[in-house]
């Protein structure tokens, strides 16, 4: 049970970012995974959340790629995380037109800047279809 | 069963403002209140029967108690729920439970908008969201151009079937006097403008403009006795399904699957009695998502269904005859105009793009990103 004077969801969520890792919560009542992070369990209500950290692995699915101008091109994504929750990123490290619904993708954390905490990025996976 | 009676009230007033780009200094409730007027000179009312108000405004944080000010209504009722582009076709289903319960007897729902005169970032900042801001979408578009890669990678919907409703809107807006766009469009234009957000160029997103409307609202029993032809609300239905994208549980299926066959249900009408659809074109793919939602053609089949000027003037199906969010006026939140032409189609009055024998026409709104889903069924007398 999440006491909000001592922890938020999302402080709790930039802590593990913070170390590197993609954090998401299971409610235990029903083993649903839950994302965005939360204070109470949608659906059953439950206050049985707890925190896990995920392998990092999932699949695009959806994509687009934004124009702003005087930049370059910037992929914006869906990504499905294999442990079954599903959270806006991007790909990077590939021309983002060449990001595509079903690649196979891995988290990489980027290190944020002075506006913003560390927040997860992807990667393809090398080899996997 | 939810209460509402099918023909209990009537829109007995509807009205622009003025569209476009309007005088610098303007205010979005100048825009609210002139259309109110206009929409109450139609049917004969006065400001001082109004009862009810019903608005919501990115501007005007509290639409109805900014517009009471305004008017000097002291109303008796009052909503400003606000879900996006499709909080009118709420509204008009709140108004109709106040009308029935005799919360109120007249009621207005008005939207006015300056999003050209002062930009779209002032008219409608957007909040920050800490697992979506990050990784800067270009909100709402992206939103929707991610949806569009999802129908086009399971459905294999093409870019070329994405403009035809681009370019079936702009034929519709060629006829009608106040659009904003007034030259042709062809699908190679469309697919070879300015990209935004792949697979959407700027000529697959609504215009960005400014402009607002009203609607009169009463009994359908009070509505007999004014100069305007009553249109009745037949059917509603108000679904909502999520607030963000990442959060939307199939990029491809929106919540009008709910929406429409709880207002078809109520109206007892099948999609096929419907005349004229009036769908709320921000980008062109939600046409596509509505016409299967709603039960025009299959899921996945949209994109087809339009090719070949399906839903353009001279088409098996009038689509968005005004021109739509996409050629014809879009300030903002667009469901007001919706209904307005959709109600106009009903009364016979849309001149050289009317659609024969008009008794039923459906309104759809969209609001946030494919986030809430309204329906709305106006009938004629004929169709009562």
């Amino acid at each position: 049970m999440i006491d909000l004077m001592q922890h938020s969801p999302l402080g709790t969520y930039y802590e593990h970012c913070k170390k590197g890792e993609l954090a998401y919560q299971v409610c235990t009542d029903d083993n649903t995974p839950v994302f965005f992070p939360r204070a109470v369990a949608p659906h059953t209500g439950s206050r049985n959340l707890e925190w896990r950290i995920s392998k990092g692995l999932g699949t695009v699915y959806a994509t687009t790629v934004v124009y702003y101008r005087n930049e370059p091109p910037l992929n914006v994504a869906l990504i499905d995380l294999d442990e079954g929750f599903r959270m806006m990123s991007r790909v990077e490290d590939i021309d983002p037109l060449q990001v595509k619904i079903g690649m196979r993708v891995k988290v990489r954390m980027h290190p944020g800047d002075d506006k913003l905490p560390p927040y997860p990025v992807f990667t393809a996976v090398e080899g996997a279809k | 069963m939810n209460g509402l009676q099918r023909g209990s009230i009537a829109v007995v007033g509807a009205a622009e403002s003025d569209l476009g780009q309007v005088a610098p200094h303007t205010s979005p409730v100048d825009l609210m209140a002139q259309a109110t007027l206009r929409a109450l000179d139609e049917c004969g009312l006065k400001v001082s029967d109004v009862d009810g108000i019903f608005s919501a405004a990115t501007q005007v944080r509290t639409a109805p108690m900014t517009l009471a000010e305004y008017l000097r209504i002291k109303p008796k009722c009052f909503d400003g729920t606000q879900i996006g582009g499709s909080s009118f076709m709420s509204h008009l289903a709140h108004a109709q439970a106040a009308i029935q319960l005799g919360l109120c007897e007249v009621a207005v729902i008005a939207y006015g908008s300056t999003q050209r005169s002062v930009s779209r970032a002032a008219a409608s900042p957007r909040e920050f969201n800490p697992y979506e801001s990050p990784y800067r979408p270009l909100l709402p578009i992206s939103a929707y151009a991610m949806a569009a890669s999802r129908h086009m990678h399971q459905y294999g919907t093409t870019r070329e079937q994405l403009a035809e409703v681009a370019v079936a809107a702009r034929k519709w807006a060629l006829m009608n006097p106040k659009a904003w766009e007034k030259e042709p469009l062809t699908i190679e234009q469309v697919l070879n403008a300015r990209m935004v957000s792949h697979p959407f160029t700027v000529r697959d997103c609504c215009l960005v403009v400014d402009g607002g409307g009203a609607l009169i609202l009463t009994s359908a029993a009070r509505a007999k006795s004014l100069k305007q032809k009553p249109v009745y609300v037949l059917g509603v239905g108000e679904a909502l399904s999520h607030a963000t994208i990442s959060n939307m549980p199939d990029l491809t299926i929106t919540a009008a699957a709910q929406s429409g066959p709880k207002a078809f249900a109520m109206a007892k009408l099948k999609p096929s009695d419907v005349r004229m659809l009036s769908l709320y074109d921000a980008f062109t793919i939600t046409p596509i998502l509505f016409l299967e939602d709603l039960g025009y053609c299959p899921k996945g089949e949209g994109g087809r269904f339009v090719s070949g000027g399906t839903i353009a003037p001279g088409g098996k199906l009038p689509v968005n005859t005004s021109g739509g969010g996409l050629s014809y006026c879009h300030p903002g939140m667009y469901g007001l105009l919706v209904m307005i032409e959709a109600v106009r189609q009903v009364r016979g009055e849309c001149g050289q793009r009317q659609v024969r024998n008009c008794d039923v026409a459906l309104a759809h709104g969209n609001g946030g990103v494919l986030s809430s889903q309204c329906t709305v069924i106006f009938g004629s007398e004929a169709a009562l």
